[in-house]
């Protein structure tokens, strides 16, 4: 989060544990770091908005290379019209990665000596107080292939082709510098025998420079089809690793799960060892927790985030404006209704429950680690009625530093003792990292449990006749 | 006595299986089925069975509610309990009122899941939900009904899903796309749980065993169809709802004994 927000996410979370009874605080926290895409070397990033059949899909590349280089080839299922073809801003959706990414959130354990004078005054309090809701021409005939349109479009030169056979769709794309692999024959087939068309795009250096553009913006397509689905397979056909993809899909009744692969969660909700605490060590639990993740569940698409736009708890950004979501292709959030006509920076602060401004939307990131081999099906998806929200978050306890001279504060050594072996153990399973290793980095970092206290203990009687 | 009955009566062993893949479902495959999901397509069933045996005046028999909630529990996903509710009672209610010759029309369970995924917005199904381990676990449960004899109905099953494979691999086939993708198609959980839960329903079965198998071909010839052409996850269960109106006149053509779950000669509301 940036710095300036700091502060007001620490006011509005102050705010709302006065609000809710204490037991509530278990579910709030000070968000400290977040796990965004950029992590994840080469990972595509889609942005589908999707309500009904009408479908805005938004691409980002990370491409580095030579822009004499880039080619895209994406069969499509309609042909696509100039209008139906934009160029969207690559911030925003850096912004949307940042609102859905897994984040950590950090508390600090009360003084447990006075916890418990606290927990007595305020039981009466915790009945009373109503618990909170928590919560992406011509030589062309000869060889099959018909070109539907050409545009150029910001500083892209992008060619709608049909085809009828799969050898002169190659045969076309190599002589017009489209670098197609031989193997990817039979999947252009495929396609072709599925009637998919396809757009393909390279950029046009003059107007990359006329633009005066370092990096080549998203494209976005918005067509009207009943397939909801994202063809993975010409992009696995050369490929030697397996490659990340991450979908952030816009709806309006809820969360959008595979239809041909399982969906599995992301281990959330965990106690981490505070050596964790820094964005680049946060960084690294999370790429080795997923990588045993996905390895774990075999063939699946991960979900990261579901959650309605309208608010975030904590929140690792936040929500994105009407103005902004409108740009990711959710149509039917109204041109002049609300703040649409606000832009982001006028959302003041993360939101860290309902209210203010409420957006029409839900979102949901899965994460796909796939290969040919493992994902041989293009990725199919349904929209579901199921509003639950999930999230990515993981925990960090600072413990208690001060004086434990107490029945309760020895208790509370004890205690720690238990959380500490339980939070290095479990982040061994989750990652896979060695557990003396994680112990050891916890000792460093100062995390070692305090000696116990040596408090004669009251006996029961005396305690219940308060004696 | 319970030992006779699970013998003489296949569906204990359904029963058996429906809850070990509830259960597999919850604790390894981290199935999202709230308590009150599966409590409210119970309780539902339950009701509207001894309700409608009250009303037709037969004895109440709690079998067959508990196979169509399991079912239900299984297959189906909503955002409300009220629609939980609503598709236990749907479907029991379905088995006495659409009735042709004496035999109910629809599956119970197929039916409920048919109304509510084309009606309603916060009903929908988890095609994706077992992966490969789960496939291969109702696998295993499904062949140890056909050996023990418990899945009556087995022709169905795997004329069915024979049928079906055969169309996927035709496909690929066509399109030039490799043996993979069918075979990754065919992994389904649930069309399994589809193959030998509800297809193979013999009260809803044509009776002979040549009429059987026609219809299990034109199901999943109805089934691919929806799937493919209207790019329906649902498609294989949807096709059940289309072709079972045509039990009552393959039974026609080819007359044989009705299905009895025991030895009654009492109308059969199972």
């Amino acid at each position: 989060m940036r710095k300036v927000l700091k502060p007001l996410a620490a006011t509005a979370t102050a705010i709302a544990l006065m609000w809710a009874a204490p037991h509530a605080a278990a579910f709030c926290g000070f968000y400290v770091a977040k796990a965004n895409a950029d992590l994840f070397n080469e990972a595509s990033k889609v942005v589908m908005a999707r309500d009904g059949n009408r479908t805005v899909i938004t691409m980002v590349n990370d491409y580095q290379g030579d822009p004499t280089e880039f080619a895209m080839v994406i069969p499509t299922p309609v042909v696509l019209q100039e209008s139906q073809i934009n160029i969207g801003k690559k911030s925003t959706v850096d912004h949307l990665d940042a609102y859905t990414a897994p984040r950590l959130v950090e508390y600090h354990d009360p003084d447990p000596c006075r916890e418990v004078e606290f927990l007595k005054r305020s039981r009466v309090q915790t009945a009373m107080a109503p618990a909170a809701p928590m919560a992406m021409a011509d030589s062309a005939e000869g060889l099959g292939v018909t070109i539907e349109a050409e545009y150029t479009i910001g500083e892209y030169d992008i060619v709608i082709l049909s085809a009828t056979e799969s050898d002169g769709l190659q045969t076309w794309l190599d002589r017009e510098g489209y670098q197609v692999p031989p193997k990817a024959r039979s999947v252009l087939a495929s396609y072709i025998a599925q009637d998919m068309k396809f757009f393909v795009a390279k950029v046009n250096l003059e107007q990359q420079a006329r633009l005066g553009g370092e990096f080549l913006r998203p494209i976005q397509l918005a067509f009207e089809h009943d397939r909801f689905m994202l063809p993975i397979r010409l992009g696995t056909v050369n490929a030697k690793d397996k490659q990340d993809l991450i979908l952030y899909t816009l709806t309006r009744k809820g969360r959008v799960e595979s239809t041909n692969y399982r969906t599995a969660k992301i281990p959330t909700d965990m106690d981490l060892p505070l050596f964790l605490k820094s964005d680049e060590e946060f960084g690294r639990f999370y790429k080795a927790m997923y990588a045993k993740t996905a390895e774990r569940e075999g063939p699946s698409t991960i979900l990261e985030y579901a959650w309605d736009m309208s608010w975030c708890d904590p929140c690792a950004a936040d929500p994105l404006s009407q103005a902004q979501l409108r740009e990711l292709g959710a149509f039917w959030i109204g041109r002049n209704g609300g703040a649409s006509t606000g832009s982001a920076s006028q959302i003041i602060a993360p939101q860290p429950r309902p209210g203010g401004q409420a957006r029409d939307a839900f979102v949901t990131r899965l994460h796909v680690r796939y290969d040919a081999a493992s994902f041989p099906e293009d990725l199919k998806f349904q929209e579901t009625g199921d509003r639950q929200n999930f999230q990515g978050r993981y925990v960090m306890r600072n413990p208690f530093k001060g004086d434990l001279n107490c029945p309760a504060g020895a208790d509370y050594a004890r205690d720690l003792q238990n959380r500490f072996e339980r939070e290095a153990t479990q982040l061994a399973s989750l990652t896979g990292w060695d557990v003396s290793e994680i112990r050891q980095k916890m000792r460093d970092a100062g995390q070692t449990p305090p000696t116990v206290p040596k408090i004669d203990k009251q006996p029961w009687w005396e305690e219940l006749w308060n004696k | 006595m319970f030992l006779r009955n699970f013998l003489i009566d296949a569906r204990y062993a359904q029963i058996a299986v429906l809850f070990t893949l509830i259960a597999l479902g919850i604790t390894v495959f981290n199935f999202d089925i709230p308590v009150w999901h599966a409590g409210g397509v119970l309780c539902a069933a339950l009701i509207m069975q001894a309700l409608c045996a009250r009303l037709v005046h037969v004895p109440f028999d709690w079998r067959s509610p508990v196979i169509t909630a399991a079912s239900l529990t299984l297959l189906l996903r909503t955002d409300h309990p009220g629609w939980s509710l609503l598709a236990g009672g749907l479907a029991i209610a379905s088995k006495f009122v659409l009735r042709v010759n004496g035999k109910h029309i629809f599956n119970p369970a197929n039916f409920a899941i048919a109304a509510l995924a084309l009606g309603a917005s916060g009903v929908w199904i988890s095609p994706g939900q077992w992966g490969a381990a789960g496939w291969f676990a109702i696998s295993l449960a499904a062949l140890g009904l056909i050996v023990t004899g418990k899945a009556k109905r087995w022709d169905v099953s795997l004329m069915y899903l024979g049928s079906f494979a055969a169309i996927l691999i035709g496909r690929a086939l066509w399109y030039g796309d490799p043996l993979a993708i069918p075979f990754h198609q065919l992994q389904s959980g649930s069309l399994l749980i589809f193959a030998f839960f509800m297809i193979s329903d013999p009260m809803t079965t044509p009776d002979a065993r040549p009429a059987r198998l026609i219809h299990a071909v034109l199901t999943a010839a109805v089934g691919a169809f929806i799937v493919f052409d209207f790019y329906r996850a649902d498609g294989v269960i949807l096709a059940l709802i289309l072709t079972a109106p045509l039990v009552p006149i393959l039974d026609r053509f080819f007359p044989a004994d009705r299905a009895r779950w025991r030895a009654s000669k009492e109308p059969q509301y199972a």
